[in-house]
């Protein structure tokens, strides 16, 4: 819950963020948002929604139009170097030396943000170590494999300790095992307190992952809420049932609409008001035995498309929330 | 935090990771300065400088010796920022340096200190091999130091701007074929400037690399065809031209940001 004596501390305040390249393009067209320290944000959108744009202009590779940018309250316009101190980068494309050892790397990030070696090389083994890198650290960057590159990027990241880690599509093209061992580091590392931004096509993973979310397409900001409320806009929940019986067409179930995926697989959606125990009665009476049960995760891409879809229509009640609805999200998002 | 502390640790980091990326590659950074060089003392000062005599009072292979171990530290400074810089830029591995807490001034001096190191390197090396033909004398160590030193600098501040306006491989390589070699070649390495004509003379004091060449020659030899004094401060008035460009180049983020 938002404090009024206390106001929250922002890990991230983006007031009407714009930004147009040399070739016309307005990548981002006017985006206010705010994070909060601890918060586990995800930043969604399309490709050349803009999401990487803002990232850029948050970590100075890309120079904003106008707006401002403040990184736990350090304005990047006055005091770059310390909102820099707070920040740990993952880009989204591999962009180390490829020819540099695993451990030079490291530890030369950690160097140009005035880390000395003797603690460097400690951070390193932890963090190398933590990711499963430290047998390779004698390894030239460019024979790692791509899940091992990715996760380099992380630990470079973290040489400083930043205070809030971004990452910018951190587990595109990961396998699923070692996607879910970046989350439960991901996740680790947020309990300690380290806030955390990501941009994720994998809409599973910031439903997972994330407390809050902003949805953004066309460089506008069409949603920022908690990731509860914005589920909980769904009137529907899909539901997968295993079935032990052998079906050739679905059964027919009383105010429940179902489809077989497959003849041992059925899926039931369930309305909010509507229960669980009427759905297996009705499966029992007809004598279909259900062996197990799970939520089909599209929960969040159902909204998603919904959102950008409405976005792409009306941009302007789109911008009209952004700057409303967006900031007040935002609050809401720390009870 | 300190953050003069974090610049100087930065400032370290960045030239480490430059010294260690010459010496990793030293067959392509070290070794090719001293077999050009020896092959010109063997033609230029050997053979034909036989047939040349004596120039500037010495003989010509004395002569040229000051003038090739600057050309060789020319290239070297040079060519170490502008292909390590481009290839930072190219790889987007620059990036680390931009998202870090790193004022442009010491990612330029880290930059310029590895072109120097590289420099100073090569110039050893190549003082080295003159020293099996000639015998190296020195009339004014401090004059040949300090020559070395800002001549490393002018030129690795020369490839840092090369580098930034580059967008390709070949753009990297354009500037050494078509400016820096003629530049070198026509500073005075050869010969002695008096023996060109007058309109000539007054062409070459235009190239900084004269200046250099002069003061570099006086410093071992106590020869110079100019000024001395006014030598080192063309050389001075260049160094602080070129990291004024290249600083509102990066602090603008031209080449480099989007």
């Amino acid at each position: 819950m938002a404090n009024t004596k206390n106001p929250p501390v922002y890990a991230l305040e983006i007031k009407d963020l714009k930004k147009t390249y040399k070739d016309g393009v307005e990548a981002v067209k006017g985006i206010s948002l705010t994070v909060e320290k601890g918060d586990f944000f995800a930043l969604l959108g399309p490709n050349g929604a803009g999401k990487s744009t803002i990232i850029g202009v948050i970590s100075s590779l890309v120079q904003k139009s106008s707006g401002k940018v403040s990184v736990f309250e350090h304005d990047i316009d006055k005091e770059l170097e310390l909102a820099k101190l707070c920040i740990g980068l993952v880009p989204q494309e591999f962009n180390f030396n490829q020819f540099e050892k695993v451990l030079q790397i490291v530890v030369n990030q950690a160097g140009y943000y005035g880390v000395k070696k003797d603690v460097a090389l400690q951070r390193a083994e932890k963090y190398l170590t933590q990711l499963d890198l430290w047998q390779k650290r004698d390894s030239p960057a460019r024979a790692l494999s791509g899940g091992m590159k990715r996760r380099l990027m992380i630990a470079r990241a973290l040489m400083h300790e930043p205070q809030l880690l971004i990452l910018d599509e951190p587990t595109a093209g990961v396998d699923i095992e070692l996607r879910r061992s970046m989350w439960a580091f991901l996740t680790e590392l947020n309990e300690q307190g380290v806030t955390i931004i990501l941009t994720t096509h994998y809409l599973e993973e910031a439903e997972m992952l994330c407390r809050n979310i902003g949805i953004i397409d066309k460089g506008i900001l069409v949603e920022c809420t908690s990731m509860k409320s914005l589920l909980s806009r769904l009137n529907m929940e899909t539901f997968v049932l295993d079935l032990g019986a052998d079906l050739r067409v679905e059964p027919s179930l009383d105010g429940i609409k179902c489809r077989l995926s497959d003849r041992h697989t059925l899926e039931v959606d369930v309305a909010k008001e509507q229960n669980l125990n009427g759905v297996f009665s009705q499966l029992s009476e007809l004598g279909i035995e259900v062996l197990s049960m799970r939520n089909k995760a599209n929960r969040l891409e159902e909204l998603f498309v919904e959102l950008v879809e409405k976005g792409s229509i009306e941009p302007n009640k789109s911008r009209e929330q952004q700057s409303g609805k967006g900031a007040s999200a935002s609050k809401g998002a720390s009870s | 935090m300190n953050m003069r502390a974090l610049y100087a640790t930065a400032f370290k980091s960045i030239l480490t990771k430059e010294i260690n990326r010459f010496t990793r590659i030293w067959v392509q950074t070290l070794v090719p300065p001293a077999i050009s060089m020896t092959l010109y003392f063997l033609i230029f000062g050997n053979l034909v400088g036989k047939r040349i005599g004596e120039m500037g009072g010495v003989s010509y292979m004395e002569f040229i010796a000051p003038g090739l171990i600057m050309m060789s530290v020319i290239t070297a400074s040079y060519s170490n920022v502008a292909s390590s810089f481009f290839s930072a830029k190219f790889q987007r591995n620059l990036e680390e340096l931009i998202v870090a807490p790193v004022p442009h001034y010491v990612i330029i001096a880290g930059y310029v200190g590895g072109g120097v190191v590289r420099g100073l390197c090569v110039g050893t090396i190549v003082t080295l091999v003159a020293m099996f033909f000639v015998d190296i004398s020195l009339h004014h160590a401090g004059l040949v130091v300090l020559t070395v030193l800002l001549t490393s600098i002018l030129f690795s501040l020369g490839g840092l701007i090369n580098a930034i306006f580059a967008n390709s491989y070949d753009d990297i390589s354009i500037v050494p074929t078509f400016v820096l070699t003629p530049l070198t070649y026509l500073g005075g390495v050869f010969y002695s400037l008096s023996l060109l004509p007058d309109f000539w003379q007054g062409v070459s004091k235009l190239n900084p690399v004269v200046y250099m060449i002069n003061v570099f020659r006086y410093g071992f030899l106590g020869y110079a065809d100019m000024s001395v004094p006014f030598s080192i401060a063309v050389m001075l008035g260049f160094c602080v031209g070129l990291w004024t460009l290249a600083y509102y180049l990066i602090s603008r983020g031209i080449g480099l940001r989007s």
